[in-house]
């Protein structure tokens, strides 16, 4: 019999390449032309309110290399001592702390709640109205009332930051285990493999990619609502210190924080993210 | 030679709710027995109820009205099978090797049974192969390997060559007669097909439309190997059309 392997499908095709396959030069070149244009809107138009970058730049060294809120003084270890001569750091710090609590406790919750109405269609129509209604729901008002019932305090913000991620991930891991082919479940089954390898080697594998993209679209969404409920309750972390620039109008010091903020989410995208769904998609190559 | 009977299968009623909310009989009052190392032809035309006569056999399907028993116990007691389905349901994000390795059993790992089987269906060199990457023969190669790695005393077989070309099909019937009888697996296939029963089988079973019983019982003593459109196999076949018209009416058209 002929070995006939097949052509890995798609290969012919013409396809939009991945940020990892666009490479690092057209990455760059496409920066600095985003900072070429910055210049020149300063030179051309001369806006009050738009720094040079080298004033961003220089904002930024000022803000990392001077010591941070009485809250990262601890002497408890090396790491707090470094972090303490950083108010840059020490503020990332606190705001990134709070996105994971939030984003973990949310990705738990609504995987959970997902997974339960992908299976079984009389609760989902039950509670569909109630996901709809968490859809829609204003995160500012979230916050509003978690501050509120529950005190200016880091699980109010973190509640906050579920409660407004809870309904996507549900939503979409709810789509994902509607989907799960039955087919491979009972392979698992006749083989009479264990519920915790059925799992592991069957069943999650086909809701990784929802996992995957309600991740990413959590992400993006804690993101921004943490940094408004730090703004609104908190008296540190990044939000905070913008309530303190736009106060003074310190227009340098928000884009060197946001520049520093967005960094930090390119890397966890970088190596976090990508590596992970470049290994489990990896069959589909 | 006394026989002992290793498979007994009485179900009195399987029924399914239909979306009208009626109920659907798929098998009424099925009833036989194999022996121990036996190679069962189950031969029906499509719609009969064969594939809900496998869940049954492999414990997939527990809700109908009789019972069966496999070497005396549920088969959800017994000893783990081998199940071949009418796809080979690979799982996709799994290697070939990690797709048999998965379902093999402590000893199966110890003995690299996996890779030896993988080997014997000239698979050796896609081990580390994802499963779309490979021919729809190479796939059903690959899920044969998986339902003989534990070397199981039963196994289940879903019209596993149906849709293959001819010479494929041929090559990977010979490659599971050869499996079967190092292993003296008991076997149950299913198939439309009735050259490939006759040319696999010990013995067919024929079934009736649904509901499906059994309405003929047929041994076959050709001698092996037996050749695919032999002369005495293509006897055998037009001896039983031409005997049981009625019951076998539909499966010469497969042909």
């Amino acid at each position: 019999m002929g070995q006939n392997v097949q052509q890995p499908r798609g290969r012919t095709k013409v396809r939009p390449l991945s940020p990892s396959e666009g490479g690092g030069w057209v990455r760059i070149s496409s920066l600095v032309a985003l900072a070429v244009i910055w210049e020149f809107i300063i030179w051309a138009f001369e806006p009050d309110y738009l720094p040079h970058l080298s004033e961003v730049g220089k904002a930024f060294w000022t803000l990392a290399t001077t010591p941070g809120p009485w809250s990262c003084h601890r002497d408890t270890n090396l790491f707090w001592e470094i972090v303490s001569r950083s108010g840059l750091a020490c503020n990332l710090g606190f705001t990134l702390f709070r996105a994971a609590a939030g984003f973990f406790t949310a990705m738990i919750i609504g995987s959970v709640i997902g997974i339960v109405l992908g299976h079984y269609r009389s609760l989902d129509r039950f509670f569909d109205g109630w996901i709809v209604l968490g859809l829609n729901l204003p995160a500012l008002v979230v916050g509003i009332l978690c501050y509120v019932w529950f005190g200016l305090s880091e699980f109010a913000l973190v509640l906050a930051l579920a409660i407004n991620k809870v309904p996507l991930v549900a939503v979409m891991v709810r789509e994902g285990a509607a989907s799960i082919q039955p087919d491979l479940i009972q392979v698992a089954k006749a083989f009479r493999m264990s519920w915790f390898q059925t799992m592991r080697k069957v069943y999650l594998p086909q809701l990784f990619p929802y996992f995957m993209a309600s991740a990413r679209a959590g992400l993006a969404l804690i993101w921004k609502i943490v940094l408004v409920l730090e703004f609104i309750g908190r008296s540190n972390g990044v939000g905070f210190q913008f309530q303190i620039f736009f106060s003074n109008f310190e227009i340098e010091k928000v884009l060197a924080y946001t520049f520093s903020f967005i960094a930090v989410v390119m890397l966890i995208e970088t190596f976090i993210m990508r590596p992970m769904d470049r290994k489990a998609t990896r069959w589909r190559m | 030679m006394a026989h002992v009977t290793f498979l007994q299968v009485d179900i009195a009623e399987k029924k399914f709710p239909t979306v009208e909310g009626g109920e659907f009989i798929a098998l009424s009052g099925l009833n036989f027995s194999v022996p121990k190392g036996q190679f069962t032809c189950i031969v029906g035309p499509s719609g009969t109820g064969k594939t809900t006569l496998l869940n049954i056999l492999s414990g997939l399907d527990t809700k109908y009205q009789g019972s069966v028993t496999i070497d005396g116990n549920t088969p959800n007691e017994a000893p783990p099978l081998g199940y071949m389905f009418q796809s080979p349901r690979l799982m996709p994000w799994l290697t070939v090797l990690e797709n048999i390795r998965i379902v093999a059993n402590e000893s199966a790992r110890n003995e690299n049974r996996a890779e030896k089987l993988l080997e014997e269906m000239d698979l050796g060199g896609f081990m580390e192969t994802f499963p779309n990457r490979l021919s729809g023969g190479m796939q059903r190669r690959a899920a044969l390997a998986r339902a003989f790695v534990n070397q199981p005393s039963m196994l289940l077989l879903d019209e596993p060559f149906i849709s293959l070309d001819t010479p494929v099909a041929d090559r990977l019937r010979h490659l599971l007669l050869d499996l079967c009888h190092a292993h003296n697996a008991t076997v149950v296939f299913v198939t439309h097909d009735l050259r490939e029963a006759v040319q696999l089988g010990d013995r067919i079973l024929f079934m009736s439309p649904s509901p499906g019983r059994v309405v003929l019982d047929q041994p076959i003593d050709l001698s092996r190997p037996r050749v695919s459109d032999g002369e005495e196999m293509e006897t055998f076949r037009s001896q039983l059309l031409k005997d049981y018209p009625d019951i076998l009416a539909g499966l010469d058209k497969e042909e």
